[in-house]
């Protein structure tokens, strides 16, 4: 590919007319465009090619050849050289300046694409570096694409000044711009440290490579310099504190050949642009495919805890699920997968998990999750088994009350068709929050094992038989009787159906297709006020 | 609804359910046994004889522990009752809770299935005082074949030939290594009540009589509450034949067709059949009539099992007397005919066997069971965990007979507290050919994901030059597998079908990914593509099998869903030359099963075409992984793009575990050998871990000093989880 890409710039020049009769200036003109070109391609040489490959790394054109489909990339500006001439800079020129920028097809769908090229200047972004990237940045925004961008740089040019930074918040203004209208995201496949890493933050989402990728503002050595904490990049921006502590990574995986086939596959969920729905699949999975094993899957037993993705497995197209943050909030799961051949975003309290509580982290991760498949067309599935808010001093302190607000907001705001199940618990204000019907939730089924109610028995009962210790077990079992079952919130209207758990297949997909002609909108507002 | 029914401690069937009339197909007239039975078991047999009873219009109860309130067999009686927590020492051997539930139920009679309670004495006495009748052998007669030692005394005194041994019990190790030498090495520990395999240990020398005399001893009080001990002779090179009989109260003892049971692994059993291919006529007749004339000797009725080693001049000597229904008597049934399971309810009412004279017993055909366990077949290590997707093979391929004993559907839990067989598979054909021919293709059509299950082990086996000329032994699974089963050994030929038709099966996936009709663009009518193999080497090293497939389209344009035509070139990087074949591949994109047509088509290649089942178990990241032959294959299906830049990529790196002592499996502590500070030799015991009635000894991978031990006896522990750490001496 590599060779192709090369070749295809020597095809096009062959193809024009009288080519073949030009004079000797246009001879030479010819050269030098080729061997510009030869520039271009070769980036920061055959040493610093060597050096990227030592450390498990592929170099930027690699990289897009794995991302795209093979033979599609057109590349834009291979011959843009920064326009620098301090510290010595006008005698160091690269052509194609550290990135190559440009757009393929993802099978067979176009994506803009951006690659930092580290073996070139380290990747460090100048101005025309950040020209290059805006340029096609506006494009998949005229054009109603996804922009993915492939991170591995060293950071600012230094040499460049105020122009580097200036060309970092051309950057930023154009996610920001592009956020909701097109699908942009990050593959971190190398360092990303200072200002750049706000680009990745402010993309939908944002992916890393074990052991080759770090993502910091500050790195160890400032760290140790101002705090004296002595931590190594690893531990303090590596794939595992990003996907496990922080947030910051949505996933991460082996390496760059793993990392870009799943980049494909993630982009296969999603629609081009805010402009369309995602396309739809061919799936050999019925849609009326009954699940007798989901009829005893939730266990008799409420303190059991049993696995939520094992419900989601067997409900969606093929068993087949795309998480994010699989590793982070692991008491919410949030994903990507296909019922009848169409995209959908499932959301699911995990009970395996601190019995699926919504924490801090939780709501923001499935707050982000349903703000991007209501920006995006992508119907809302979800799964409710949460048995309230987690209680605590570190969770009150920490703002547990504006943060669990981010889920209710994101829930009630969303117009996309919104299918919620019940599988068990649904307490408290929690039950509000998960995609309820008070939330403009178009369709909300129940299990026969769920129980909708402020709280569990237990609880209940201490409060309203403070005064009455010695009647609390029949009160007990009374609550049980009357709200450990979907009966009072279907008898009002709260829940749709009660199903049964091996329908529940059918029962989404035939709602899907319904839903597929909703139309909602939310009041006229220059953009809403939702708690940050 | 299930969840209500089980509230209310009982499980009702709606009326299509229940049984219909009791009809026997020869005309018999309807002869009256039981109202109402309990089955004091779980699992497969307890819906095996669920199964039989209906059909005999007697309503069945079940009894059950919390962890099988939602089994299969709980859903299929007709009634049901909890008779305690998951452990059995409290629920399916606590007597008392069952005499409850029988008393409850108002059942007339109990069959016990096999282990639990099924030999024991005391048991049925409780029956006996309480009016109610057991299914299977009456107390004496149980109690005489019961106790392993004085069933040789018996034999003995029956004619019964017997192997040459210690008729006695030992009283401690010391006695156990003296007892051992004198009857020479290798010598086998047995425990006296036992049976199937627990409490079983071979031992070659002083050192393994002590270690295994503990162990047996302590398996033995777990599984039977017994820890008395015997020593005997080890036939090496043996085969294990067994015999069935069954008898009426009222003098009729028959002997049926044999069993053979030679594959064995850790002394239990993994694949049977009947006949076997070591007997000649007069040796079956011999060893038949001495079945029946021990069974005779000491009144024995209901159906029992003469067990025999056989050595390879056919002389068998008498193992032990086995007086409950076996585990693997469906083969037996399907080469006699008869229901086992209703001629002990017949006997147990009194009535006639439906068989009466030994003349009409013949044999029909051939048959084979395979047990399918939930274990690593690679270290025999049993496996818990859901049943993900499970579907069984019965009726998957026409004209094959295929009969699955289970007690499980998708989604059951196979869990820590039983045995972890899953199914009994077992196949029938006129010759013993086309029974391994139904057993090959029932084993590819079997689903099974979600825990780890031994049908690589078994498909391996089955389709073996050696079990196709019936070279069984005892010692099979050790002769062919020296270093351990590392899954199915790819020839050139099989690794050049797996690659085709991984290559094929992402030539459809791409496609569909790509949304597009390849009709309508011809160039994407061929694909090239690099694959990788990963494959264990006998010695455990992990090696990579490189293969380059080229494939095209021969139909006229791809189905997303059914049959598409491939011309397949593959080139083994081993050996650099192109095989060439036509392949038919039927498959629905992303479902489990895949059926090939293979049909060698270069004149580089000899072959025959080549039927083929393969599963399609997960899309990988860069591949998939498919069930091929039995084993599991995590293929690498890379353009070549990705595969000369997979070059770059670095191994990941594993942790060092080499100073560890990891829990094999998920389990419970029994005991811990060793304290922080201690110096421990390569080997020198550990810990022993306690799952599904095995105790494992785990060893010290190398010599060191013990750096922390992180659990205590009685502990829980997951697989996986570190044990105890070591240091120093690398």
């Amino acid at each position: 590919m590599l060779r192709t890409i090369a070749a295809r710039g020597v095809q096009g020049l062959r193809g024009l007319r009288g080519y073949a009769t030009a004079g000797t200036a246009g001879a030479s003109i010819r050269a030098r465009i080729e061997e510009k070109r030869a520039a271009s391609v070769a980036g920061g040489g055959e040493k610093r090619v060597a050096a990227q490959h030592a450390k498990g790394k592929l170099t930027a054109r690699e990289r897009i050849e794995l991302l795209v489909d093979e033979g599609t990339f057109r590349e834009y500006d291979a011959f843009v050289e920064h326009q620098c001439s301090d510290f010595g800079m006008g005698a160091n020129r690269i052509t194609g300046d550290g990135v190559v920028t440009g757009v393929g097809k993802v099978n067979g769908r176009t994506t803009y694409v951006f690659s930092q090229d580290f073996t070139a200047f380290g990747g460090s972004l100048s101005r025309t570096f950040a020209q290059k990237v805006c340029k096609v940045m506006d494009r998949a925004m005229r054009e109603g694409a996804p922009v993915v961008g492939l991170n591995d740089s060293g950071g600012a040019r230094i040499q460049e000044g105020v122009d580097s930074l200036a060309g970092y918040a051309e950057i930023f203004q154009r996610n920001v711009l592009a956020s909701g209208v097109v699908p942009q995201i990050s593959l971190i496949m190398g360092p990303c440290a200072g200002g750049a890493v706000y680009s990745p933050a402010l993309t939908d989402f944002t992916f890393m490579v074990r052991g080759t990728s770090y993502l910091f503002v500050t790195g160890p050595d400032v760290v140790k310099a101002v705090t004296n904490e002595a931590v190594t990049q690893e531990e303090l921006g590596g794939a595992a504190p990003h996907t496990r502590k922080s947030g910051v990574a949505h996933g991460a995986f082996d390496n760059d050949v793993v990392a870009l086939a799943r980049t494909r596959e993630l982009l296969s969920y999603l629609p081009q642009s805010n402009r369309e729905p995602a396309a739809p699949r061919f799936t050999a999975d019925a849609a009326d495919r009954a699940d007798a094993a989901l009829d005893t899957l939730v266990p008799s037993d409420s303190r059991q805890a049993y696995d939520i993705k094992d419900v989601v497995r067997r409900v969606v197209d093929d068993g087949r699920m795309f998480e994010i943050m699989p590793d982070y909030a692991r008491n919410i799961v949030v994903a990507f997968a296909r019922m009848g051949g169409h995209s959908v975003g499932v959301v699911g309290n995990q009970p395996l998990v601190s019995s699926g509580v919504l924490d801090i982290d939780a709501s923001v991760k499935a707050a982000r999750f349903v703000r991007f498949c209501d920006a995006f067309n992508i119907p809302l599935v979800t799964f409710v088994d949460v048995p309230g808010f987690l209680p605590g001093v570190q969770q009150e302190h920490n703002g547990i009350i504006r943060e669990g607000a981010k889920l209710l907001y994101a829930y009630a705001e969303a117009t996309v068709p919104k299918i919620a199940v019940t599988t068990r618990k649904a307490y408290g204000g929690a039950q509000c929050v998960m995609s309820s019907k008070q939330l403009r939730g178009d369709v909300n089924f129940a299990w026969p094992t769920a129980e909708l109610a402020v709280m569990g028995a237990k609880g209940a009962v201490e409060i309203l038989w403070r005064n009455d210790p010695d009647g609390r077990a029949r009160a007990e079992d009374e609550y049980n009787r009357l709200f450990a079952n979907p009966l009072p919130a279907a008898q009002r209207g709260y829940l749709d159906d009660i199903i049964a758990p091996s329908t529940t297949r059918r029962r989404i997909i035939e709602e899907l297709e319904a839903l597929r002609g909703k139309k909602l909108s939310n009041p006229y507002k220059k953009h809403d006020n939702m708690p940050l | 609804m299930q969840v209500y029914a089980r509230a209310l401690g009982r499980v009702r069937l709606p009326q299509w359910q229940r049984a219909r009339p009791y009809a026997t197909g020869t005309g018999q007239q309807q002869q009256q046994t039981f109202d109402k039975i309990l089955i004091a078991n779980r699992g497969e047999i307890a819906c095996r004889v669920i199964r039989t009873a209906k059909r005999m219009g007697i309503r069945t109860v079940a009894v059950y522990s919390d962890a099988d309130a939602e089994a299969l067999f709980v859903r299929q009686a007709d009634e049901a009752y909890r008779v305690g927590p998951a452990a059995s020492s409290q629920s399916y051997l606590n007597v008392d809770a069952i005499m409850e539930a029988v008393r409850r139920s108002g059942a007339q009679a109990v069959h016990p299935g096999y282990g639990f309670l099924s030999e024991n004495a005391g048991f049925v006495e409780r029956l006996d005082r309480a009016g109610v009748a057991f299914i299977g052998p009456n107390r004496e007669a149980m109690a005489a074949m019961g106790d392993k030692i004085q069933s040789k005394i018996i034999a003995k005194r029956a004619g019964v030939s017997t192997i040459p041994g210690f008729d006695g019990v030992v009283r401690d190790a010391q006695h156990a290594v003296a007892v051992a030498e004198e009857i020479g090495y290798p010598v086998m520990l047995k425990a006296s009540a036992g049976g199937g395999g627990k409490g079983m240990r071979v031992a070659r020398s002083a050192q393994e009589v002590r270690d295994g005399f503990r162990v047996a001893a302590d398996e033995a009080v777990s599984s039977f509450g017994d820890g008395r001990i015997l020593v005997e002779k080890f036939i090496e090179e043996p085969r294990h034949i067994e015999i069935q009989v069954i008898a009426d109260g009222r003098g009729n003892v028959l002997w049926l067709p044999e069993r053979e049971c030679s594959i064995q692994r850790r002394n239990q059993k993994v694949i049977e059949e009947a006949p076997s291919t070591h007997l000649d006529a007069d040796t079956r007749r011999r060893m038949g009539e001495q079945a029946v004339a021990l069974a005779r000797n000491v009144g024995y009725n209901s159906a029992g099992t003469v067990e025999f080693l056989v050595d390879k001049h056919r002389n068998f000597y008498f193992l032990e007397m086995n007086t409950r229904l076996q585990v693997e008597h469906p083969i037996t049934e399907f080469i006699t005919g008869l229901d086992l399971v209703e001629e002990m309810i017949r006997s147990a009412a009194g009535l006639e066997l439906t068989t009466t004279q030994q003349a009409d017993v013949r044999i029909n055909g051939w048959a084979i069971e395979s047990r399918v366990y939930a274990e690593d077949p690679e270290r025999y290590l049993p496996s818990i965990g859901t049943l993900e997707r499970y579907r069984e093979p019965e009726g998957s391929s026409a004209g094959d007979k295929v009969r699955c004993d289970s007690g499980v559907t998708e989604g059951s839990e196979i869990s820590m507290y039983y045995d972890p067989m899953i199914c009994k598979l077992s196949t029938h054909g006129a010759t013993r050919g086309e029974a391994i021919g139904a057993m090959t293709r029932a084993l590819d059509r079997y689903l099974i994901k979600g825990v780890t299950h031994n049908i690589p082990l078994l498909r391996d086996v089955v389709g073996s030059a050696a079990f196709g000329r019936g070279a069984t032994t005892t010692a099979f699974l050790a002769e062919h597998y020296p270093a351990g089963f590392r899954g199915h050994r790819l020839t050139a030929r099989t690794a050049e079908q797996l690659a085709a038709t991984a290559a094929a099966l992402q030539f459809v996936r791409r496609a569909r990914e790509q949304q597009q009709a390849v009709a309508a663009a011809p160039a994407a009518a061929r694909q090239a593509y690099a694959l990788l193999i990963p494959q264990l080497r006998d010695s455990g090293e992990p090696a990579v099998l490189e293969a380059a497939a080229e494939l095209e389209l021969l139909s006229p344009a791809l189905s997303l869903q059914g049959t598409n035509a491939f011309a397949a070139t593959v080139t083994l990087a081993a050996d650099g030359q192109a095989r060439r074949s036509e392949l038919a591949v039927t498959w629905d994109v992303d479902m489990p099963f895949v059926a090939v047509r293979h049909v060698p088509s270069g004149s580089d290649q000899k072959g025959e075409e080549e039927d083929l089942v393969v599963q399609f178990l997960d899309p990988l990241a860069l591949g998939m992984r498919l069930q091929f032959l039995g084993t599991k294959f995590d293929v690498s299906v890379l353009g070549q793009r990705q595969r000369a830049l997979l070059r770059h990529m670095r191994e990941e790196e594993r942790p060092d575990t080499s100073r560890l002592v990891l829990a094999p499996m998920p389990g419970t502590i029994v005991s811990v050998a060793v304290a922080p500070g201690d110096v421990v030799a390569e080997g020198a015991e550990v810990a022993v871990v306690e799952a599904m009635k095995m105790q494992n000894v785990l060893r010290a991978p190398r010599a060191g000093t013990v750096k922390a031990v992180n659990v205590r006896p009685g502990a829980t522990v997951s697989g996986d989880d570190v044990l105890v750490e070591l240091e120093g001496e690398s």
